[in-house]
């Protein structure tokens, strides 16, 4: 077997911690033909807004951009569904020639007659930023005609990254704030929770210990969403974003219109949920109740997972596993959970980390560790081998990689069903990769110079 | 016979599409060729979404290279990066072949790939560069399978290569299976080895997208159509062509792979359907008796007459059933075939395609009593399916994965079959040709609807 080459261009995107010194290179678009795992702008912003449940999302475009989107996102609502509907103006080639705003405007007329939804996005897909459609002008004719609100989402495939997405996606949010807002008064002891996408379910939990805490979440932006929901949310107090950043952008335009701070957290792994926790305590300071009812909350959860977590981490400890995410934020929270399940990682990576993320990831991984940013599948298996990992945490396009392999994988991206976070989501997370490594199939499979099996290795 | 017509308001947009888009079926087919990556010339996004697609699948590794457009691109043409993103597959994978699919994109734009693929052949040692044209918007993933097929077949068999001499070593037969399962794939090869023929299976991404569990890493996993079967496809002694659909377009004076080489090499053309339930078999069969001088093999015999034997045991489980068909129209006319044969009445047939033969070919497959019956839909979405559906009372409904929302709010079973399965493993599994898979399919289908029965039942018989 030759041995698997890295594209010159990509080298600098590639670090050893303990061998490299240079700076990793990153925020850089795909190298064509380097089968990139990244998707693309509207990509971003569909996940972003996609959990809004009451509201329209009309993909303006040729079909397949709908088709490949349609309901494949774990975001649960508690209410209506709408997102789980896949719309598209499905341009035909005279729309292409011809211009599509009469289509765009004539289905959204339709749909929103329809489906009555609360707000409507409209999201501009490669093809339109081409044939210059006036997106904007449309959404303002119909919300006029409808009286709801009518989104452009600016999502143009090839306009940048899946981070640029997030933005266009921010902006929409923020109009939908801005455009409606009336001078209602501050809600006290308020949040609004940024980046939390109700997947499985977890918007559910975190919004459980907040209540818990005495804190009311005015909105989630977006999971369980809703579009009234959303435009209160200039009322909250503070602003706790969690993700890579994807909210980050209206986290800072809030801050600039309204004056609302906002802190960075994460749900993932118990220490992780537990500082998030103790930061909005401790934001309300004024009202120490709220700190004492946190470490009450978060004593009595811990006391609940510690046993399980013990047991399987037993069979755990000393296991190597590969992370590859999106955003390089939750490869730290993924680090730290998996040391606490005795694990280390020898793999990292993602597809959208910045300068400051890299070099945070370069402190906390144990030497020897693989950095790599925008990888491929190439990369990713002569990296996964070359380290023996146990264990791969990925998406879908990660997983034949590690499963051809001999690899156990965990799913950790938003097509997932089972909920990661908070103190009950490590329990999960680590039944998860328990189950996946331990698994007797390991024994079977041919790469025994690389033998998986807890079974036969400790 | 005009069947009956839908009676629902029309919309403008689409509403859970029953299609995908076109590059798509062209990347499935070069997965389908030995040591070939499909690159898309275009954004990364539609290479992403679509790898994740097939993944979902194959749940296998599915590696498709994209041209990676950016603003400047858009504006000033795509060529170097399409010449980037060759160069840079080339260095990654040492493929043999690259199949260069458009976009939306690089077609709007207007990118000439032809031109700009002229002169690159050097610069890439011996790899051989396919192009295919596949705006989305003027098709579906199907002309996209079809687009890539045909493209290979012209690429690969200039018209310069054709001697006279050629002709007494004619003795291989061409077979384009078109879009069907893996497991499909598998058999047809098995029933071509049984005869004694030599042949040619174009796509074949039977072992690529199903392959064992690796050893070591394959950056192009084994299998698919070896390119140097491809090139002496013009020495076959005949093309076979599946797809009823397909057919239609060629006879309208469309072109295909196997018209090209019936045009340029002489090479007879056999089109049929493709093989689902036993008279369609039979079909295939007797051709390709013909086409080989060769009787077909007891072991299909056996096949054949166990199969009808089940069709009797369980006559009475689907007789008068009623059932919705949906997916690519090729399948859905083969499959409307295969449930009328077995009395259950196909009350909708549907498809995301528009080919605009859909009913020409359903009202050549069913027998006139049965069509009346029968409501037949192009173009259509899952939403306005669900909608002319509940008028309809189906029993069942059987196609993709993506019918289940449909079938959920309908109350009624899906018995999945075709392409995508995302909610279930094995999709790429399922056998729908000839006897053995029309055994399957009917079992399947009567299980399911005996496990209905049994389940809506108050009392739960164990004994059925
Ligand atoms: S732009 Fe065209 S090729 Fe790309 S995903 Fe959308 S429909 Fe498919
Ligand atoms: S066409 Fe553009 S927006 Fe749509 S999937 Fe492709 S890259 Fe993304």
């Amino acid at each position: 077997m030759e041995p698997i080459s890295v594209l010159e261009d990509r080298k600098n995107q590639i670090y050893r911690k303990g061998q490299d010194s240079f700076d990793i290179s990153c925020e850089k678009k795909s190298l064509a033909g380097a089968v990139s795992q990244r998707a693309c702008v509207f990509c971003g912003s569909r996940v972003v807004l996609y959990p809004i449940a009451d509201a329209l999302h009309l993909i303006h475009g040729p079909i397949g951009c709908a088709s490949y989107t349609w309901d494949i996102r774990g975001a649960l609502s508690s209410g209506p569904e709408l997102h789980r509907m896949s719309f598209s103006t499905d341009l035909s080639e005279t729309d292409i020639v011809f211009g599509g705003e009469k289509k765009l405007e004539q289905a959204l007329v339709e749909l929103i007659a329809e489906y009555e939804p609360k707000a409507a996005f409209v999201y501009c897909t490669c093809i339109v930023g081409i044939i210059g459609d006036d997106v904007e002008a449309v959404c303002k004719k119909v919300a006029a005609k409808t009286h709801i609100p009518v989104l452009p989402v600016h999502s143009e495939g090839f306009k940048g990254t899946k981070k640029d997405g997030y933005k266009a996606a921010c902006d929409a949010l923020f109009k939908l704030i801005d455009q409606n807002r009336k001078p209602e008064k501050q809600i006290p002891l308020s949040i609004n929770i940024l980046g939390e996408f109700n997947i499985g379910g977890e918007t559910w939990i975190i919004k459980e210990y907040y209540r818990r805490m005495g804190i009311e979440v005015v909105a989630v932006m977006t999971g369980d969403g809703r579009v009234e929901e959303v435009q209160s949310a200039h009322r909250a107090c503070l602003n706790v974003v969690q993700c890579s950043g994807s909210l980050t952008y209206l986290a800072k335009d809030m801050e600039k219109a309204y004056g609302i701070p906002f802190i960075r957290v994460s749900y993932f792994g118990i220490e992780d949920t537990s500082d998030a926790l103790y930061d909005v305590a401790a934001f309300f300071e004024d009202t120490p109740e709220i700190m004492e009812r946190t470490k009450t909350l978060v004593q009595e959860e811990v006391k609940t997972i510690l046993p399980e977590l013990s047991a399987l981490r037993k069979d755990l400890t000393g296991k190597r596993a590969a992370i590859y995410v999106g955003g390089a934020f939750k490869a730290f929270s993924l680090i730290k959970a998996l040391k606490h399940l005795g694990m280390a990682e020898v793999l990292v990576g993602s597809q959208t980390g910045n300068k400051d993320d890299y070099a945070l990831l370069r402190e906390m991984c144990d030497p020897g560790t693989v950095i790599l940013d925008d990888a491929n599948p190439l990369e990713l298996a002569k990296y996964v081998m070359e380290k023996d990992a146990h264990l791969f945490i990925g998406g879908v396009k990660e997983r034949p990689i590690a499963y051809k392999l001999g690899i156990g994988f965990c799913d950790h991206n938003h097509e997932r069903k089972i909920p990661l976070v908070g103190f009950e989501g490590m329990v999960n997370f680590a039944r998860e990769v328990h189950e996946t490594v331990t698994s007797p199939i390991w024994d079977l499979v041919p790469r025994k110079s690389f033998n998986r099996a807890i079974s036969k290795k400790g | 016979m005009i069947p009956k017509k839908i009676k629902t308001i029309p919309y403008t947009a689409t509403r859970n599409a029953c299609k995908m888009c076109t590059p798509l079926g062209a990347a499935l087919v070069f997965h389908g060729i030995e040591g070939t990556i499909p690159l898309l010339h275009g954004s990364q996004g539609c290479s992403t979404y679509m790898r994740r697609y097939l993944i979902s699948h194959f749940r296998e590794p599915v590696d498709i290279a994209s041209s990676n457009f950016s603003e400047d691109t858009a504006i000033f043409g795509g060529g170097d990066n399409l010449r980037l993103a060759i160069e840079n597959v080339t260095r990654q994978y040492f493929p043999a072949m690259i199949g260069i699919a458009t976009t939306c994109l690089s077609e709007t734009i207007g990118d000439d790939v032809p031109m700009i693929l002229n002169g690159m052949d050097n610069a890439v040692d011996d790899t051989i560069l396919v192009h295919v044209s596949t705006p989305s918007y003027t098709g579906t993933h199907v002309d996209g399978f079809h687009g890539a097929v045909h493209a290979v077949v012209e690429r690969c068999n200039p018209l310069t290569g054709k001697t006279k001499d050629d002709l007494k070593t004619r003795k291989k037969i061409n077979i384009f299976p078109g879009m069907l399962s893996n497991e499909d794939i598998r058999h047809i090869k098995e029933i071509f080895t049984d005869l004694n023929t030599e042949f040619t299976i174009l796509p074949d991404y039977s072992e690529r997208l199903e392959g064992p569990s690796w050893e070591d890493y394959q950056a192009i996993q084994k299998g698919g159509t070896p390119v140097r079967e491809i090139k002496t496809m013009n020495l076959a002694t005949a093309s076979m062509e599946l797809g009823s659909i397909l057919a239609g377009t060629v006879n309208q004076g469309g072109e295909s792979a196997g018209s090209l080489l019936k045009e340029r090499f002489d090479i007879p053309l056999v089109s049929l359907g493709f093989p689902i339930g036993v008279k369609a078999t039979d079909l295939f069969f007797s051709h390709l008796e013909q086409l080989t001088a060769t009787a077909m093999p007891e072991k299909y015999k056996c096949q054949r007459g166990r199969l009808i034997d089940a069709y009797v045991d369980g006559n009475k489980y689907v007789s008068k059933r009623r059932a919705v068909v949906y997916g690519e129209e090729d399948f859905v006319v083969a499959m409307a075939g295969f449930l009328a044969e077995v009395g259950i009445i196909p009350v909708l047939c549907a498809s995301g395609g528009k080919s605009g033969l859909l009913e020409k070919a359903l009202e050549e497959t069913l027998a006139p009593n049965i069509l009346k019956q029968v409501t037949v839909h192009q173009g259509m979405d899952f939403t306005r399916m669900e909608q002319a559906a509940r008028d309809l009372n189906p029993d069942f409904v059987i196609g993709n994965s993506k019918g289940y929302t449909m079938s959920r709010h309908l109350n009624v079973p899906l018995v999945r079959v075709g392409f995508p399965i995302h909610d279930r493993i094995g999709g790429q599994r399922i056998l729908h040709i000839g006897y053995k898979g029309a055994q399957e399919l009917f079992d399947t289908i009567v299980n399911t609807l005996l496990q209905r029965r049994q389940d809506t039942s108050k009392t739960g018989y164990a004994y059925m």
